[in-house]
């Protein structure tokens, strides 16, 4: 087996391990602007959520009982946000925005004061984690050239949550695309009078996508700190709201388009790691800030005109006031 | 036979919106089966009526009767499932959706799409033949022509069961031939028992087409008429409060000197798209030069490009003494000073800032004349004065110059930008669609200052979608179709059916006025006999 196969291999898996949480909160806010609300809050949502999952799982020890922890918490802010944008129709970035902020004090003060251990959550041990899971026939397959390796080193060997983000993604396609509740959600946020015309209130769905929102960004959320991580850590969730945001744009809005973004951002993000300290010819080390800097200059640089027109759900942003 | 039962029976319907009193003990009685219109200058609670009775709003009191059943809406899936289906002004329709999508959303059939889709496609391929609806199912909205959306709103109510169809100012976007083919369907409708509501502010289509009239002015129903006692004038006296005169009074022209001359005139857009295609013509001092032609065809970009807003590409304007052309392009600024003003087809968006007070929406593009600066200053005194001033000479109410110019009526902007541009006397006139969303008392007024204009020597280019307009308006009339000028006549010469045929250029040989008449007369008649 050559060790460049290997090396690819490891590569990808890095990609879907750093991807998983990205693709669940890109899905969030999928649902969220294809009913015209702006969720630029996923980064807030996750944290706390994040937080929740690691506290929730160090007192109980249970990484189920912290998932559903992480989901409240993030359900929680999505309502917030639902509250001030929907309810009083307020600007629906400063309240993203305020969520960011009220996630990142809160957890640290919270933490402080629970667990005494300067704004951390204690270490998790293995019990109250997400652990990797092996898939069956793993060793036997093994010796199938490519496919075996592929099969063992890709596919099998993660936790239930990165098949969980994975499976998720055709289940959105098939929710927004395939069903009343997708059709009705994609019209409130194209044209909120249609559907209000139509006898359906505009409110009580777009409440509903922020809660399919917050629930999808609180497994991302559990995901980065009790399957990624062992512990809580301040601002551990660094800018990845906000990745899957560039991510769903880069995506227009489409899932599997959106997942790929996703998967480009992750590989990214591996390769960076990957490349740390390697050696290229006649140019020497690469400079580790260049590396990890990349993701955001490729992120800056598709934004800006790279990927063609990308099209917004026509009512993302405003609230819909019933007209005189 | 029996005597016909009523659709829709509404008694003391009441409705504030703070201090606006919008519908005052309202009644009205609408007979099933009947094409019923209600007409009302803009702001007397038409709509507000329409939407209390579709659930979109509550009133604060009275009664709703619906085929005999009494309803409290308390939102449209009531009025819906009432049998009320409602056609708005501006489609409800979500554009990147296709047209089986948008008339499934809200009545979808179960949590799944599939099965609600096959159903609708089935039920939506019968509706079509009935009443003659015919729309690709598959087709997304935005590809679709105004006319054929209205017709997916009307099939949208039709699948949602209506059995009383309320159109909203229906016809405010077609051309005369889909307003045909509409009133076609109208009475192939009515054929079914369906009831029609037909709220509209055109008082010819009321005459041609509906079986009972009633007025509104001012929150209340002044009148109920059957449409065959009843003429235009009596309509128009009734929905303003006072004698109307429908027709423009005015003289022979005194044609002099041309002012403007636009020889060979392109206009490219951004897109790359022709949207002005070797335009020729004069403009003379002491006529009136209307522009006709289905929205959309150059206008815009014909007024655009002689008041110096957007660059030409090809040809040349020779404008009061200047020329100008691709290399050597005019701003609106200098060709204001020469003397040609513009009144900009959309007063949203180019003629007024509504968020400005009125007295600052007065001086927009004159911002430096002498009469309203002291020194580098504004001065606020003579700008309110300027306003002021202007508000007398044009009947602007209220003639508050604080007042948000976003507050005015429709009527009472347009003659606030027709009083900036006209008081400073230019010599050559551009106006867009100076009636469009104008009550009928102001349309008046309106007509009657730019035949002063005319008269006082000026060249007015009048650009319309309102074939009556400009056929009353212009002295000359040229029709601009797909960007190119598709027919020169004389204003005399000019008929409906002559202008209609140059709009289309000639493909669609409809007389609409017979064709009218046609669908109105034929409520008797087989739908297959009507098909023209």
């Amino acid at each position: 087996m050559s060790d460049l196969l290997l090396t690819l291999l490891l590569t990808l898996d890095a990609t879907l391990r750093v991807s998983s949480p990205l693709i669940l909160a890109a899905m969030a806010g999928l649902f969220s602007e294809r009913a015209g609300v702006v969720d630029i809050g996923l980064e807030g949502k996750m944290l706390a959520a994040a937080f929740a999952a690691a506290s929730v799982a160090a007192v109980f020890g249970s990484p189920w009982l912290g998932l559903a922890a992480a989901i409240v918490a993030s359900c929680c802010l999505a309502l917030l946000h639902g509250f001030a944008t929907i309810t009083h129709r307020g600007d629906q970035i400063v309240s993203g925005v305020a969520i960011n902020i009220l996630a990142a004090g809160l957890t640290i003060i919270l933490g402080l004061a629970w667990f005494h251990q300067g704004g951390l959550t204690p270490a998790l041990n293995n019990e109250s984690r997400f652990l990797s899971i092996t898939l069956p026939y793993v060793e036997q397959l093994a010796f199938i050239p490519v496919l075996g390796p592929i099969y063992k080193e890709l596919i099998s060997g993660h936790n239930i949550l990165v098949y969980v983000a994975f499976a998720v993604v055709p289940l959105v396609w098939w929710v927004v695309f395939r069903t009343r509740f997708g059709l009705r959600l994609r019209a409130v946020g194209e044209n909120p009078k249609a559907v209000d015309t139509a006898g359906l209130s505009v409110i009580k769905l777009r409440y509903q996508a922020l809660i399919v929102g917050g629930i999808l960004c609180g497994i991302a959320g559990a995901y980065i700190g009790t399957a990624y991580n062992a512990q809580f850590t301040r601002d551990m969730t660094a800018g990845q709201g906000f990745i899957a945001l560039a991510a769903l744009i880069f995506g227009k809005w489409r899932p599997l388009t959106v997942m790929l973004a996703c998967l480009l951002f992750g590989f990214l993000d591996a390769l960076a790691v990957r490349l740390q300290g390697v050696q290229i010819e006649g140019f020497g080390v690469i400079p580790v800030q260049l590396i990890e800097a990349a993701p955001y200059i490729l992120t800056v640089v598709l934004l800006a005109g790279f990927i063609g027109r990308a099209i917004p759900p026509k009512a993302v942003g405003t609230a819909y006031v019933k007209e005189r | 036979m029996t005597m016909k039962k009523f659709a829709i029976e509404l008694t003391d319907i009441d409705k504030r919106f703070g201090a606006v009193h919008a519908n005052n003990k309202v009644c009205l009685q609408v007979t099933e089966g009947n094409i019923h219109g209600i007409i009302g200058e803009n702001g007397a609670g038409k709509s507000t009526l329409m939407s209390i009775l579709y659930g979109f709003y509550q009133a604060d009191a009275g009664q709703i009767d619906v085929l005999g059943n009494t309803y409290t809406f308390t939102d449209s899936h009531h009025a819906i499932a009432a049998g009320i289906g409602m056609v708005h002004q501006h489609f409800m329709l979500v554009e990147n959706f296709t047209v089986l999508e948008n008339v499934i959303l809200g009545t979808e059939g179960g949590e799944l799409l599939a099965h609600g889709l096959a159903a609708a496609r089935k039920e939506l391929t019968r509706l079509g033949e009935e009443y003659g609806l015919k729309v690709d199912l598959d087709a997304t909205i935005d590809t679709l022509s105004v006319g054929l959306q209205q017709r997916v709103e009307i099939l949208k109510a039709l699948y949602k069961g209506a059995k009383i169809l309320i159109l909203d100012e229906p016809t405010g976007v077609l051309t005369p031939q889909e307003t045909v083919e509409l009133f076609r369907i109208f009475s192939a409708l009515k054929q079914q028992g369906v009831t029609i509501m037909l709220i509209t502010h055109k008082l010819r289509e009321i005459m041609s087409i509906t079986d009972q009239v009633s007025v509104m002015r001012a929150g209340q129903m002044v009148a109920h008429r059957n449409t065959c006692d009843t003429d235009r004038e009596e309509l128009a006296e009734l929905m303003v409060g006072r004698k109307v005169l429908l027709s423009v009074d005015k003289g022979a022209a005194n044609v002099r000197a041309p002012l403007m001359r636009v020889s060979r005139l392109t206009v490219v857009d951004s897109q790359g798209v022709e949207r002005l295609k070797d335009v020729s013509f004069e403009l003379r001092a002491g006529e009136v030069l209307g522009v006709a032609g289905v929205s959309g065809n150059g206008q815009t970009e014909l007024l655009e490009a002689l008041a110096g807003i957007i660059p030409i590409t090809q040809g040349h304007i020779e404008v009061l003494g200047m020329e100008m052309d691709n290399k050597h392009p005019l701003t609106p600024d200098i060709l204001r000073g020469l003397g040609l003003a513009h009144v900009p087809e959309d007063r949203h968006r180019m003629g007024l800032i509504t968020d400005f007070s009125a007295s600052e929406s007065a001086l927009l593009g004159y911002h430096t004349d002498a009469n309203i600066n002291s020194g580098v200053w504004l001065s606020k005194a003579k700008v309110d004065a300027n306003c002021q001033q202007l508000m007398q000479a044009f009947d602007v109410r209220p003639a508050d110059p604080q007042l948000k110019s976003a507050n005015f009526s429709g009527g009472n902007q347009q003659k606030l930008i027709l009083g900036r541009e006209m008081e400073r006397n230019p010599e050559v006139l551009l106006i867009g669609q100076p009636t469009r969303g104008v009550d009928i008392g102001a349309i008046e007024f309106i007509h009657q200052r730019i035949i002063a204009m005319r008269d006082a020597g000026k060249a007015v280019l009048l650009v319309s979608v309102e074939l009556e307009e400009i056929m009353s308006v212009s002295d000359r009339i040229i029709v601009l179709c797909d960007g190119a000028i598709s027919g020169r006549i004389n204003a005399e010469d000019a008929d409906e059916r002559t202008l209609g045929m140059m709009m289309a250029n000639a493909l669609d040989p409809i007389d609409p006025l017979q064709a009218m008449n046609d669908a109105k007369s034929s409520s008797n008649r087989t739908v297959q006999e009507l098909d023209l």
